[in-house]
């Protein structure tokens, strides 16, 4: 069915009169030079974002008082990632067949990397893999996110052109603005619907 | 049922509905203004996004089969339908290979124009709708409204008393976080247990085989992520040609649709779950739907139509759809894009009253991030609704032909072809015309509704001979 579906659906296209290919017309997306720090923040903020700057040895104290003053406990990590007393690191370590209701119902909070990030958007940039996966950043209630200040961007198109990702894209990449929200109820805006309620941004401001 | 014209009195006359709508088009419409104040930023950004869409139009046969190479080449299985019935067999048949019962779905028109819900459900398999808006109206049992904002016909108590029956030990509460929080309780369990899950899809791309979904709330990511299956369902002009594109392209339907900057997410999917990663579905599938949409790339001209990408700002700029509301359009997609793809996918001969349902304003022309030219494509579907003789492009054209108008267009043609004619004719209705009552056929639609102009007593010569005026 679906191969002849197919011989169709092109036939009929190729038989029909085609335009121009339009060029693409120039076009410089926003760049915000010193102010990109300041730029990122404020969007970042706008959208009920937090946002901390924190360095590579003081980072992990930071998470522990942050999450503590949520009365969070039980964080789901990247193998391998220890916090600091007083926090349970549970790690992502198993298929989510094995982890499914300590990651629905088990942790209040869970930690990852950014690959990059947006000033533009007040944009986070991720490529889950084996070690940080996917729903890592999306079912914990709380997601905290560590970002190194070199790799604060522009915009997206930088991003894309400087990490060539044309050359070979992941499994799953993912661009997260903010905390999960809704505004289906009478464009009233309501936080956590189905992801994090929270998005709490480290800045590592010496990586 | 019936035409649009019979259906829009209710809608009018309904003070709940107008204020719903009303209260939200206003917010969506200065919350779009205050993302594009820059008219400069905005005029590149918008050449730049229609430059990307019309470039897909030029090569959409080439970019489907390249996508399909690169989309296989990932290990994405992608399949072909012509109607939204083989859609439905396809979703079907993968569904019941891996014996699934329950399907968890994000947003998706596409899905909505299959009626894929019903077609599952007849056959047993469960299917959850997931976005707030949609989860909503499926609870009420209806269709969405809008195509972004599905329920946004409903106001706060409306829902509040939807959600005391619904879910067990809510009681009545107006409170959006409290009503949301419920929803996020009721979908959770869902979500853990549901054997698959179906999508749309807002770009994909050719160049990487990349399937580029946008939303707010990250059920779109968790029906993606989470089953072991994942079905995505798009239209074949959804496509983009290069990630390039997508800068551009991902900064204008947030900010045309709902005044973002960017929505909370941007979910770009490439292949299923590799060796060594802990989630993310084991199999995904692509169903690519024709439904039509083939028969309008075969018009030079109406075929711009595919470049939209669903960010409903027509709508939302629309002085008819923020009065009548998108369930008085009756089909999947309402507003101007609706007025000018329904007839075009379903036939003039059941839809060819919607291109009529329009003042030709022009703002939706206006506030098009991708240059679709609906107006002009309006009067085409216009003329193509009562002419026989058509292109033949659309189905159903000349199923508007009405004898008498078409006698009447006849006549006034004759009176300015012949000056003879004219003259009699001008004097005539100079004359007698405020005679004219006012339930004659032609005259009542017009003059039930409004107050009708009064002929002159004398035509525009007499007055300029009067004034010594001699010459024509």
């Amino acid at each position: 069915m679906s191969e002849t579906a197919r011989a169709n659906i092109l036939a009929r296209l190729r038989a029909a009169p085609r335009q121009m290919v339009p060029d693409r017309p120039d076009w410089t997306p926003p760049t915000y030079g010193e102010g990109r720090l300041a730029r990122f923040r404020a969007m970042l903020e706008a959208v009920h974002g937090e946002i901390h700057e924190v360095t590579t040895e003081d980072w992990a104290e930071r998470i522990s008082v942050l999450l503590a003053d949520r009365g969070a406990t039980r964080v789901m990590v990247p193998p391998g990632m220890t916090l600091p007393d007083g926090l349970v690191a549970v790690p992502y370590d198993q298929p989510v067949e094995e982890l499914k209701a300590v990651l629905v119902q088990g942790v209040e909070a869970g930690i990852t990397w950014a690959k990059a990030a947006i000033a533009d958007t007040g944009t986070l940039v991720l490529w889950p893999d084996a070690d940080e996966p996917r729903l890592l950043s999306l079912l914990p209630p709380i997601h905290v996110v560590l970002l190194r200040l070199g790799s604060l961007v522009d915009n997206l198109a930088q991003v894309m052109a400087e990490q060539t990702w044309a050359a070979g894209m992941p499994t799953n990449a993912l661009l997260i603005s903010g905390p999960s929200k809704t505004a289906d109820i009478e464009q009233t805006l309501a936080y956590g619907v189905h992801g994090p309620k929270e998005l709490i941004v480290l800045v590592l401001t010496d990586a | 049922m019936g035409d649009f014209t019979s259906r829009a009195p209710a809608a009018l006359n309904d003070p709940t509905l107008r204020a719903n709508f009303r209260r939200a088009m206003d917010g969506l419409m200065s919350k779009r203004a205050a993302q594009f104040a820059d008219k400069d930023a905005w005029e590149s950004l918008r050449a730049q996004g229609a430059a990307a869409k019309a470039r897909v139009v030029a090569r959409l046969p080439e970019l489907l089969e390249q996508l399909e190479a690169n989309l296989t080449q990932n290990g994405i299985v992608v399949h072909w339908a012509e109607t939204t019935a083989q859609a439905n067999a396809i979703v079907l048949d993968i569904l019941q290979k891996a014996g699934a019962k329950t399907v968890i779905k994000g947003k998706s028109m596409v899905s909505e124009e299959m009626e894929l819900n019903h077609h599952l459900e007849a056959h047993g398999i469960r299917a959850v709708e997931s976005d707030l808006g949609e989860y909503i109206i499926q609870l009420a049992g209806e269709a969405p409204s809008h195509i972004v904002m599905p329920c946004i016909h409903k106001n706060k108590a409306e829902i509040a008393s939807l959600f005391e029956k619904n879910i067990a030990g809510l009681g009545y509460t107006e409170d959006v976080d409290a009503l949301t929080a419920a929803a996020r309780a009721a979908l959770r369990g869902q979500f853990a247990s549901a054997d698959a899950g179906i999508s749309g899809v807002n770009f994909a791309v050719a160049e990487t085989g990349t399937l580029v979904l946008v939303e707010n709330e990250g059920n779109g990511r968790l029906s993606t992520t989470l089953p072991p299956l994942h079905i995505a369902v798009m239209g074949i002009e959804k496509l983009a040609e290069k990630l390039d594109d997508l800068p551009a392209l991902l900064s204008l339907l947030p900010r045309s649709a709902t005044g973002q900057a960017i929505t909370t997410y941007v979910n770009m999917i490439s292949r299923p779950r590799q060796p060594g990663e802990k989630d993310g579905p084991k199999a995904v599938h692509v169903v690519l739907l024709d439904s039509g949409r083939s028969r309008v790339y075969a018009d030079a001209q109406l075929q711009d139509t595919l470049r939209c990408i669903r960010c409903g700002a027509c709508m939302n700029h629309c002085p008819v759809y923020s009065r009548v509301g998108g369930h008085t359009y009756k089909f999947v997609y309402p507003g101007p894009i609706g007025k000018i793809l329904t007839p075009q996918l379903e036939g003039l001969d059941c839809a060819g009253d919607q291109p009529h349902a329009s003042t030709l304003c022009n703002a939706c022309v206006e506030v098009c991030p991708v240059k679709i030219p609906i107006a002009d494509i309006l009067v085409r579907l216009r003329a193509e609704s009562v002419n026989s003789t058509g292109s033949g492009a659309v189905k159903g054209a000349g199923s508007m032909r009405k004898r008498l108008e078409s006698l009447v267009w006849k006549g006034w043609a004759a009176m300015y072809g012949v000056p003879m004619l004219y003259r009699l004719g001008s004097w005539g209705l100079t004359r007698l015309g405020n005679w004219l009552p006012d339930s004659l056929p032609m005259l009542k639609r017009w003059t039930s509704v409004r107050t009708r102009p009064r002929f002159a007593a004398k035509t525009l010569h007499e007055l300029a001979r009067d004034k010594g005026y001699d010459h024509e």
